[in-house]
């Protein structure tokens, strides 16, 4: 979806500004954000697609002013009620007020913490046909407005560009995102020219590499 | 999310007396899901405490001194840097799938993530404020070398600039170019020179003398 997290190319943010010595967490608040949204997440109601869109969902004014670990919170608030975890009334009250509901997996347990950080979530996935494109290949991304999840930033639509690497098979997330199956698909390594992205007077100088799933290429 | 965004999200009142709105929504929320058995509450501490003493750019730093020391370990980061990075035991949450782009005299790299905050967090850590925040997402495609200066790191005009925008689950982990003058140096050593920045392009190792 066209939302607010879509910021390749946008203008006006000001400087890169970063902090001297800074720390891992700002506050005590941004630790217990992450390790909600990652326990909640592990209970195995929903996938890192369907998390992302959560978080673009945001209105654009409310994304684009609130901190990385406010997006995160509020994108979790939501996946909470959607999935009957905690409702809105809830949190509101700040206690539960109707009974849990079944989870997929059970809570996370703190002695089981570092495996399951050490093992990750693997996104790889075995794809029994053959890749439609070649190491060298140009091909010309769509151009596309879909109203759901996808993870082909608008800079990048309907643009020329060459295949440099295949890098496998993966869950497709315009489908995973909604439920819809991991539907594996090729990724490819895609190279934009700078002034194929940016036009003529862009810095010669520059390109862009895009991981592109087959899905979001055509022959050119 | 602009210039004063390191800080306003600690900051609610003046004085300071008072949490902000959302730090009491994520305590209520806390406090809610283990009352509901969704939640163990010191599974919130082994991950903060994981990411505050265990995982950061150490890890990083030292996939980049061995592949400056060891050709054949550079052979294997090329050909598969999930497991070459595996051998010393980095693996992981957002380092599921690695990849290493290598700075040179003619090419310079850097890694952004437009759509969210995609990182590799297996070799770095958790990301810091600039690398999710609007500023950096927005500028890195567009005007890498104006983020370049914005970090005061100013390359000639003629070096390719390279972007990486991490829009999959690949992971992108820059091999900054190795200084001059360290050529007998030990992979303890080097280590020392690899800043976070430097891996993520936002910056170049330290010279000789200037490590902390």
């Amino acid at each position: 979806m066209n939302g607010a997290q879509d910021l390749g190319g946008m203008m006006g943010f000001g400087p890169v500004i970063a902090e001297k010595n800074e720390p891992v967490f700002h506050a005590d608040w941004e630790k217990r954000a992450l390790g909600v949204t990652l326990c909640s997440s592990a209970l195995g109601l929903w996938n890192i697609d369907s998390g992302r869109h959560a978080r673009e969902t945001l209105h654009p004014a409310d994304y684009l002013s609130s901190s990385y670990y406010e997006i995160w919170a509020k994108g979790l608030f939501k996946l909470l009620a959607a999935q009957g975890l905690v409702s809105p009334a809830e949190l509101e009250a700040g206690r539960s007020l109707v009974a849990p509901r079944a989870t997929p997996r059970p809570a996370l347990k703190a002695a089981d913490v570092p495996a399951r950080l050490a093992g990750g979530g693997p996104a790889d996935r075995p794809l029994d046909r053959a890749p439609r494109f070649a190491v060298g290949d140009r091909v010309r991304t769509r151009n596309m407005n879909p109203t759901g999840h996808t993870r082909l930033p608008r800079y990048a639509r309907g643009k020329l560009g060459v295949i440099e690497h295949r890098q496998g098979s993966y869950v497709f997330p315009d489908t995973n995102a909604h439920g819809k199956g991991e539907d594996p698909q090729w990724i490819y390594s895609v190279v934009f020219k700078s002034t194929e992205l940016w036009g003529a007077e862009s810095d010669p100088t520059l390109s862009v590499a895009i991981d592109c799933w087959e899905p979001y290429l055509e022959p050119a | 999310m602009s210039d004063h965004d390191h800080d306003h999200h600690d900051h609610a009142h003046d004085d300071g007396s008072q949490l902000p709105e959302i730090a009491l929504r994520v305590k209520a929320l806390e406090s809610i899901l283990v009352e509901k058995g969704y939640l163990d509450p010191a599974a919130i501490d082994v991950i903060a405490e994981t990411y505050e003493t265990k995982v950061g750019p150490r890890n990083g730093a030292r996939v980049v001194a061995k592949a400056w020391s060891d050709p054949a370990y550079l052979g294997r980061l090329r050909a598969d840097a999930t497991a070459a990075i595996a051998e010393l035991g980095f693996t992981g949450r957002q380092g599921e799938h690695m990849r290493i782009v290598e700075n040179t005299k003619q090419r310079h790299n850097l890694v952004v993530c437009t759509l969210c905050s995609c990182y590799p967090w297996s070799v770095l850590g958790l990301p810091p404020v600039w690398y999710k925040a609007a500023p950096y997402r927005s500028k890195a495609v567009i005007d890498p070398r104006g983020v370049l200066a914005d970090f005061g790191v100013a390359l000639p005009k003629e070096t390719e600039i390279r972007v990486w925008d991490s829009t999959a689950e690949l992971r992108y982990l820059v091999v900054p170019v190795r200084p001059s003058g360290t050529e007998d140096w030990s992979e303890e050593r080097l280590a020392d020179l690899v800043t976070r920045d430097s891996m993520i392009g936002t910056g170049l190792a330290l010279v000789p003398g200037a490590a902390a």
